[in-house]
């Protein structure tokens, strides 16, 4: 394809935009300088850049597509806002600081407070039982375990982060909240002194129980990416210090940590907007109650998003405008959250692309 | 070498004694004996726990005896370095106990139902005592969702890619990068009550006399919405791997850029981008909230996405589980086992077609 004849019908056959930079860079290195003939075809021969071809068609098709996401993310805001005005000004009560949840009333009154509190407590307990545990794994997998077994365990933290939330809220009910109870009940007789295990019961139900199934569910993702910033630490760091006499826990601490901890803090803060958003799982375990209260093991709890789940159905329109509300809400948050990650992610990419 | 051969008078080196002193893997065990028998001793002679306490403070027993020893024997660094490895190591089987729990309960109450009845028919006209009654409808609405959620997201998935690794280039493309991550942050529920204003009280009763009507295609709406930002990110990464002398190849020989993304680049990325697709439809077939909020749910056989409510398998698990008639908790472990088996078939099968890609990092 590269003799003389079939470059002159090319070189008419396109309308390769010499303007565009991709065009000129992939020309330059080809230039028919070392073939001692004269240029073939010429400026004139080339046919004129059209205003309407197929390319600018494309450009602004795969352009359009690239806008879309904007164009969804300021759509779900609008859109949310728009459905939740009528029913904020039809709220009586105050919709930040109110604990009720009544906006199906004849004098709809609802609050926020306690769903929010509920859903950024069990977001809580969910990564301070899944980070640490996260962590290890991420270090197990980089760094202790040998090559045979960290390839198929990590292939099963992948199917883990596949596992449909409503199998773990199903699991979560079913399964896990006996053991739970058993350990409310240890608790209460042994701790009940603090007022975080306190309480009468019935145990059981309790944000304890949806904050450990959160924890299983943000493990994967923890994890994984954890484990891609461990893995990423500079081989000669990891050497140099096990050459200065460091043992693999102080090579870990001195040369692996302080390189992931910007990504590691993401890998948490991802994990927690997957956390604050999860829906069916905590749907399923928590039982509902609209009060801020820190017993952890007391049958109770709710969340934003279980709390639209449960409530969408009886709702009435008032009704459905509140949660539409207290998902706007949700938006927010979860955006901000996923907003800061992303922003310590990238940071720390231009660095390691500058530095290496 | 000078310094190691000058002996130091009245120490002998041998290979022995130059060494450091390991602890020896019999006091190891002995220590974890040890451990666990002063844990059972002091839970089981004071009755303030069961087993599971006994493991509990065996663990932590054998972890500080673990340290003491070795700090005696090693030093301190090498005791601290034994007591983090064998932390790690016990997180790691921490972790997986809940995973062998959830597979070996799906297994175990899933076949319960796995007959032929539960997959050839609906819960239309079945009743709280009715053992029998299916997720036929339910796996017809996961299909049909599914799939026109992927027939929307691919193409405008695809082609955002693109435009991110061929065109884009200065600030807009950055922020669309970047949004497209935050995306993928979005709570399913908040794109179900998106689509719920959006095309349910907005666009469809335009169609339905004015009424507002749930159907399997606003909940394929909504799932295409949680499927795009990720499309986006594993066909960008999968198109950045082709080399740039296969376009520069493509330039040389006159082809538009155009004709060059779709006849070069595509193809050479396509494994990539089909396991990233099928991952993001794996994603998509187990939400529950968004089909919860946009197709409502029915318990007869739906063919019609675009008219009248439709369930799916996740949905008809939720709905199952919160059922309280006796036989609905076996239902719904059999469409939960259902419904693992086929994200992860799709899963696995996913991995499998990567690993076999030529372009892989």
């Amino acid at each position: 394809m590269g003799d003389y004849p079939s470059r002159s019908v090319n070189a008419t056959a396109g309308d390769l935009a010499a303007t565009s930079s991709r065009g000129q860079g992939a020309g330059y290195g080809a230039s028919p300088s070392n073939h001692n003939e004269p240029p073939l075809g010429g400026g004139g021969a080339l046919p004129k850049k059209s205003r309407f071809s197929i390319e600018t068609g494309f450009r602004a098709l795969s352009t359009a597509s690239g806008a879309m996401v904007l164009v969804i993310i300021v759509a779900i805001a609008v859109f949310l806002i728009y459905k939740a005005l009528p029913a904020l000004q039809a709220n009586t009560g105050h919709f930040l600081t109110q604990f009720e949840w009544n906006p199906n009333d004849a004098t709809p009154s609802f609050g926020i407070a306690a769903i929010a509190f509920g859903t950024v407590l069990s977001s809580i307990i969910a990564l301070l039982v899944a980070v640490p545990v996260a962590l290890s794994i991420a270090l197990f997998l980089s760094h202790y375990a040998p090559k045979r077994l960290a390839t198929p365990l990590g292939f099963v933290i992948d199917l883990l982060a596949a596992v449909p939330s409503v199998v773990f809220g199903l699991w979560g009910r079913d399964v896990l909240q006996s053991p739970v109870r058993d350990f409310s009940l240890w608790l209460n007789e042994y701790f009940g002194w603090i007022p975080l295990f306190g309480g009468n019961g019935p145990f059981g139900q309790s944000i304890l129980l949806g904050g450990l199934v959160l924890a299983i569910m943000v493990l994967p993702i923890i994890t994984s990416l954890s484990r891609e910033v461990f893995q990423q630490t500079p081989g000669m760091n990891e050497e140099a210090a096990l050459a200065l006499g460091a043992t693999r826990w102080e090579m870990i601490r001195t040369a692996v940590l302080p390189y992931g901890k910007p990504g590691v803090i993401a890998a948490v803060m991802l994990g927690l907007g997957r956390a604050l958003g999860e829906t069916i799982a905590l749907a399923m375990t928590l039982s509902i109650k609209f009060d801020i209260s820190f017993n952890l093991i007391e049958n109770g709890g709710n969340s934003v998003a279980a709390n639209i789940a449960n409530a969408f159905g009886e709702a009435n329109e008032t009704g459905r405008g509140a949660l539409i509300a207290s998902g706007l809400v949700l938006f927010t948050i979860t955006l901000v959250v996923n907003m800061t990650a992303r922003a310590i992610i990238y940071r720390r990419r231009e660095f390691r692309d500058n530095a290496a | 070498m000078s310094v190691l051969e000058k002996q130091v008078p009245g120490v002998v080196m041998t290979p022995d004694n130059i060494r450091s002193r390991k602890l020896p893997v019999v006091t190891n065990v002995v220590i974890a004996v040890a451990a666990f028998a002063i844990a059972a001793a002091i839970v089981l002679g004071l009755d303030i726990g069961n087993w599971v306490l006994v493991a509990v403070f065996g663990a932590a027993f054998y972890l500080i005896g673990l340290s003491v020893v070795a700090g005696r024997i090693e030093g301190k660094r090498a005791a601290r370095n034994r007591t983090m490895k064998a932390l790690i190591y016990t997180a790691c089987v921490l972790a997986v106990l809940p995973l062998i729990s959830v597979i070996w309960t799906l297994v175990t109450k899933g076949l319960a139902r796995f007959d032929a009845d539960f997959f050839g028919s609906s819960m239309n006209n079945i009743g709280a005592r009715d053992a029998n009654g299916g997720a036929y409808h339910a796996i017809i609405g996961t299909l049909e969702q599914v799939g026109l959620a992927t027939l929307m997201a691919v193409p405008v998935g695809v082609l955002g890619a693109i435009y991110l690794v061929e065109y884009g280039r200065g600030k807009f493309a950055g922020t669309v990068r970047f949004f497209v991550d935050v995306m993928t942050g979005v709570p399913s529920i908040v794109a179900g009550l998106f689509v719920y204003t959006f095309w349910v009280l907005g666009v469809s009763p335009i169609f339905n006399d004015g009424r507002p009507q749930a159907s399997g295609f606003a909940a394929a709406m909504a799932l295409a919405v949680l499927m795009l930002p990720t499309v986006v990110r594993s066909t960008e990464e999968m198109l950045r791997l082709v080399p740039g002398p296969l376009r520069e190849g493509s330039y040389a020989l006159g082809v538009p850029q155009w004709k060059t993304i779709l006849r070069v680049v595509l193809p050479t990325a396509l494994p990539g981008i089909v396991t990233g697709i099928m991952l993001a439809v794996a994603r998509a077939a187990g939400e529950t909230a968004p089909v919860l909020l946009a197709a409502g749910g029915l318990a007869a056989i739906n063919f019609n996405p675009f008219e009248g409510g439709q369930s799916s398998l996740a949905l008809f698990v939720y709905q199952q589980a919160g059922d309280g008639s006796k036989f609905a908790p076996d239902r719904a472990w059999t469409a939960a086992l259902t419904l693992v088996a086929l994200v992860l078939i799709l899963t696995v099968a996913a991995k499998l077609l990567a690993r076999r890609n030529k372009l892989s990092r």
